[in-house]
């Protein structure tokens, strides 16, 4: 099994060094091909489980309750300015 | 002191034999003379700890109703939010991190001035079986300092076993509490899915996460297990139900119990000192009057592969926010908005988590979902029927925790497959989102080996039941190792 693994690292906003690429493409291709074990499963009526037990939707009364504290909050960002979270500029 | 239990511990201070402030010091003492060794703990909250033991001392000399847990030092996790005390997840991406908020475990725990001792290591982000993936260090096996004390808990586990606190939190999403409990020779619980609240666990995998208790005996997990349980508004996946209390489940009587030996992890692969221990715990269970049947899970081979797929693919998404903007480490490669991401992801995930990310990134991928993704979701669907079955037939299903004892440090790490095959036997519960406890069951080269008994969905009390039955005819928990 072949992975373009610059095009998953891409996807994924990873960044990954050239030894990490390699390892990764080898590393992959013999997990997922242990994965494809499961098309010896038949599976054809079978639907899918995303969660163990049955979900569904929850909704709370729609009132006003106080949001956590934004000086903790912001305590935890990388750069801040004027309670918002600041980041490299985006548009010229 | 520090090696009684928490229900030992709470006669003496009803009694007035001892206070929680000489217990938390006995525990700190522990955690000084042997945390060189062990290494469990990633951040200690001495502080914090003695304020709230002097506050259980008040309420217990004011004679109120004093709550099971009240005054006892208990170790939590490192991948759940302490407010004001910083939470890494055993990452270098959260070194900094100082919560906003408790976790409501956390809440529930200081609200019965319960006394937390500190941060326990774990795998980064919760991926690992031996905290040999923590962004830090790797913690040691109290049993054997050479051997791993499994994971992704093995901080929690370690800490119990080495009597550096009286309980422990740990969570589980494909063994991480009940493996390295086994490991570890002590109690490991993973309650059913949603009977626990996730908020302020730092998701890994949401629709497998659940918190649990690990501790010295099944009596002290039925007293943790009541102090989480019960449903919270905070976390949509929370089940509401009456929780009951979970002390009146320590009945010691296993007779009539339908008993089911899952054949599948009696086989190949696996130990046989450990086969020959769960064999022996089939005939005590037997001696009490249990009906003890084989039982076959066929689509148990299948278990591995299908969370290899299902638990990377939900960490590649709950990740995502880890990028710099918020929280966490920002790489200073940052010339714009997406080499900062790139960078900053790069820096500040260790290989365990890049390789889960990318997995998931793959599965869920233009066209790989419905192969890999969908697939697992059905090959999810026939192992949660194997358990319906089963559980028509047996009240409680037994098999090892895990296929051998501690391996050594270091003899699997650059083998990631061989270490996801290692989870065969606690996989499968997390998947069918079921309740198991590991408890101690024998010995194997010096180490221990931990038996696993798992029940149908909110069976918490059979499953307890059993545990402490078989608990009451051995004594493998009363076995301590010598630091």
């Amino acid at each position: 099994m072949k992975i373009d693994v610059e095009h998953i690292a891409r996807l994924a906003r990873l960044g990954l060094t050239e030894q990490e690429k390699k390892l990764y493409g080898d590393q992959l291709s013999r997990i997922l091909g242990h994965a494809e074990e499961l098309n010896k499963l038949k599976t054809d009526n079978v639907a899918p489980t995303t969660h163990a037990i049955p979900m569904k939707n929850v909704f709370r009364e729609d009132k006003a309750i106080p949001c956590e504290d934004t000086e903790a909050i912001l305590r935890n960002a990388p750069a801040e300015e004027s309670n918002m979270f600041l980041v490299p500029r985006i548009i010229e | 002191m520090n090696s009684l239990t928490a229900h030992e511990l709470h006669q003496l201070l009803l009694n007035k034999k001892v206070s929680s402030v000489e217990i938390t010091e006995a525990v700190f003492k522990q955690i000084e003379k042997n945390e060189d060794k062990v290494k469990a703990y990633v951040s200690l909250t001495k502080e914090k700890a003695l304020k709230n033991a002097e506050e259980a001392d008040k309420r217990i000399r004011s004679g109120e109703n004093i709550p099971p847990l009240c005054g006892i030092p208990i170790a939590i996790k490192d991948n759940m939010c302490t407010k004001g005390t910083r939470t890494t997840c055993s990452s270098k991406i959260l070194n900094n991190y100082l919560p906003p908020y408790d976790a409501t475990i956390v809440k529930k725990l200081d609200d019965l001035l319960a006394v937390p001792t500190g941060k326990t290591n774990l795998d980064e982000f919760a991926m690992g079986s031996s905290t040999e993936n923590s962004g830090y260090f790797t913690t040691k096996n109290p049993w054997d300092l050479k051997t791993v004390p499994g994971g992704s808990s093995g901080g929690s586990a370690a800490a119990t076993a080495a009597d550096e606190c009286i309980l422990a939190l740990g969570s589980d999403t494909g063994g991480s509490i009940r493996q390295p409990a086994s490991f570890c020779g002590v109690v490991g619980l993973k309650p059913t899915y949603g009977l626990v609240s996730r908020y302020g666990l730092i998701a890994f995998a949401s629709s497998l996460d659940q918190i649990g208790p690990i501790t010295k005996d099944v009596t002290d997990a039925a007293l943790l297990l009541n102090a989480i349980a019960g449903y919270d508004q905070k976390d949509s996946t929370s089940v509401n139900r009456p929780v009951p209390n979970y002390q009146n489940s320590l009945v010691n009587s296993a007779d009539k119990l339908r008993i089911g030996l899952i054949s599948d992890l009696m086989g190949k692969g696996i130990d046989e000192d450990v086969k020959k221990a769960i064999k022996t715990a089939a005939r005590v269970f037997e001696s009490m009057g249990a009906i003890v049947e084989e039982v076959s899970m066929p689509t148990f081979e299948y278990a591995v592969p299908t969370y290899y797929i299902i638990a990377p693919a939900e960490a590649s998404s709950n990740l995502a926010r880890f990028d710099g903007v918020k929280f966490g480490h920002r790489s200073k490669e940052a010339p714009d908005l997406i080499n900062m991401y790139y960078n900053t992801r790069k820096e500040g995930f260790g290989s365990e988590v890049k390789r889960r990310i990318m997995i998931g990134t793959y599965v869920l991928s233009a066209g790989y979902y419905d192969a890999f993704y969908l697939k697992a979701l059905k090959a999810r669907t026939l192992i949660k029927q194997d358990f319906e079955k089963a559980f028509k037939r047996f009240d409680i299903l037994i098999s090892p925790t895990a296929p051998s004892v501690a391996f050594k440090i270091g003899e699997k790490a650059n083998d990631p497959l061989s270490m996801y095959l290692s989870d065969i036997a606690t996989i499968p519960v997390n998947l069918a989102g079921l309740p198991a406890i590991s408890l101690p069951c024998g010995f194997s080269k010096g180490l221990p080996i931990g038996l696993q008994i798992i029940g149908d969905a909110f069976a918490e009390e059979k499953t307890l039941q059993a545990a402490f039955a078989y608990e009451q005819h051995t004594d493998w928990h009363k076995k301590r190792p010598k630091l």
